[in-house]
């Protein structure tokens, strides 16, 4: 049993830490594809990146349902954690959470188990927050949209591998849909559900 | 010396948090109305409650902060916000707007060109552009779900009858992203081509009626139209009087109760670098150069 003490710690400094983990992931989300760093370090706990850490103690509250994939919510020190210094509260059904931990890729249900949010509220969705292998190195995916001057190149190693092709159903529920977070260690990349991705290597 | 009352940037955590996560769902929605849990500030609403939270929200102590009301960086609205951001944020202040990183503004887009390490937050008084056709909120969301804009184009159509041409002036209605028609608070028409495929972020705060939204970099915004009647920026057919600008946006001056008049950039900052780089315009010798070289203003 981990006691409180024991628990790895939150930010040092709470508000200017936030704050700039939040216009790194800002950052991210108004220009798909570019590759922002996450400064500010929190203490981890089981599979939770050093970046998945810093984003959740940003972003995470009382008022905000998370889903964790079974990897991550079989880990009795994440639970802890994500309820000490977040408060936020941990959900079993996927499509009332604000946000989903996916650790490893493979664990990422169908998407459309996620809130997609109504026409007249799309933003009543859930933010996929997705660890990968890499942001820097893999494969090249072209991406278009919004935030994005003409094509953005974005060379990744993602599991699932087919992530982009699940992602079109975005395509068609628009302005429904899911907003995806790419995380590799303390890199953080933001998939809209604006952005289409127009070519890749194989 | 006593620590400060107030959080970092005067909003307490649980609130930012709240703004942060509206911020980027707007982002990822352009043009979409996101409802927010909007606060109390320590200003009256009509000083830009909304635009403050957003920047209150996102703001850093490695930011430089300039704040406009009008074009101009000393109206005293734009100096008490300013002043509250370098007092509860502690960050820089310039009036320059290319040493910017955030600019707050109440309805000018700036002249000079806006690059990609900034964001442009407005304050937003209305932010339905669909209010004035559909008072009931059910109704708006309902016709910014299905996309169906047809009122506001009669709206605008009904204005070519009347004038003979879109008499609408500010607030002047855009469609983002091909999809929401969206109002860009009430910035002068003139400023619309400078919201498409703008390389900085755009976040827009309506502090009463409680909505974020956002225009990320380099998105499409079109003023909405007719193909006989095209869309026109409207600007006062003549040069600025202080620095000779050919296409800035140009504000009308009484100079003397004799009917006196004069046509300065509203941008005092654009126009002041202007000037500062050798172009003058016919009244240049004026009281304007006194200002000009007055240093700060705060
Ligand atoms: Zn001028």
């Amino acid at each position: 049993m981990t006691t409180i003490a024991e628990l790895p710690p939150g930010f040092a400094d709470k508000v200017l830490s936030a704050q700039s983990t939040f216009r790194s992931v800002m950052d991210a989300m108004a220009r798909p594809g570019s590759v922002q760093r996450i400064i500010p370090m929190a203490g981890t706990a089981g599979p939770m990146m050093r970046g998945t850490a810093a984003i959740a103690l940003t972003l995470f509250d009382h008022d905000t349902p998370i889903w964790l994939d079974p990897r991550i919510s079989d880990s009795s020190d994440v639970l802890k954690w994500i309820k000490f210094h977040t408060g936020a509260p941990v959900v079993q059904d996927p499509s009332i959470a604000a946000f989903a931990l996916i650790s490893d890729g493979v664990l990422l249900p169908t998407l459309e188990r996620f809130a997609l949010g109504t026409n007249e509220y799309p933003d009543r969705s859930t933010t996929v927050i997705i660890q990968v292998e890499s942001l820097e190195a893999g494969r090249s995916f072209d991406l278009r949209g919004p935030g994005i001057d003409d094509v953005a190149t974005l060379q990744a190693s993602i599991r699932p591998f087919d992530l982009f092709d699940r992602l079109r159903l975005n395509e068609t529920l628009f302005p429904r849909g899911i907003d995806v977070v790419l995380v590799a260690d303390d890199f953080v990349v933001a998939i809209p559900r604006t952005t289409r991705v127009v070519s890749k290597e194989s | 010396m006593n620590a400060p009352a107030y959080n970092f940037a005067y909003l307490d955590e649980q609130t930012k948090r709240m703004i942060r996560r509206a911020i980027l769902k707007a982002i990822a929605i352009p043009g979409y109305q996101v409802p927010f849990a909007s606060r109390e500030m320590p200003m009256p609403y009509g000083w830009g409650t909304g635009g403050v939270q957003v920047t209150a929200a996102i703001l850093g102590p490695q930011d430089v902060l300039k704040v406009i009301d009008q074009g101009s960086d000393d109206t005293t609205n734009a100096i008490s916000i300013r002043k509250f951001f370098a007092r509860t944020a502690g960050v820089a202040t310039t009036t320059a707007t290319d040493e910017a990183t955030v600019i707050q503004t109440r309805h000018r887009i700036p002249e000079t060109a806006l690059h990609e390490n900034q964001v442009l937050v407005y304050q937003v008084p209305i932010p339905e552009p669909l209010r004035f056709l559909e008072p009931r909120e059910t109704e708006t969301r309902r016709m910014h779900a299905l996309a169906e804009y047809g009122l506001m184009h009669v709206k605008l159509y009904e204005d070519i009858a009347r004038f003979g041409h879109i008499a609408t002036a500010y607030a002047y209605p855009v469609k983002v992203n091909a999809r929401y028609v969206m109002d860009p608070s009430p910035t002068p028409k003139f400023d619309n081509p400078k919201m498409d495929n703008c390389p900085a972020l755009q976040l827009f705060g309506a502090g009463r009626e409680k909505r974020i939204y956002a225009i990320p970099p380099y998105t499409q915004v079109v003023s909405l139209d007719f193909e006989d009647h095209p869309f026109e920026p409207y600007r006062f057919n003549a040069p600025c009087a202080l620095c000779a600008a050919e296409n800035s946006y140009l504000d009308e001056i009484v100079t003397d109760d004799k009917g006196g008049r004069m046509f300065v950039c509203s941008d005092t900052d654009y126009c002041e670098s202007r000037q500062a780089a050798g172009h003058h315009g016919s009244q240049s010798a004026a009281p304007y150069k006194e200002k000009a070289q007055g240093g700060s203003h705060d």
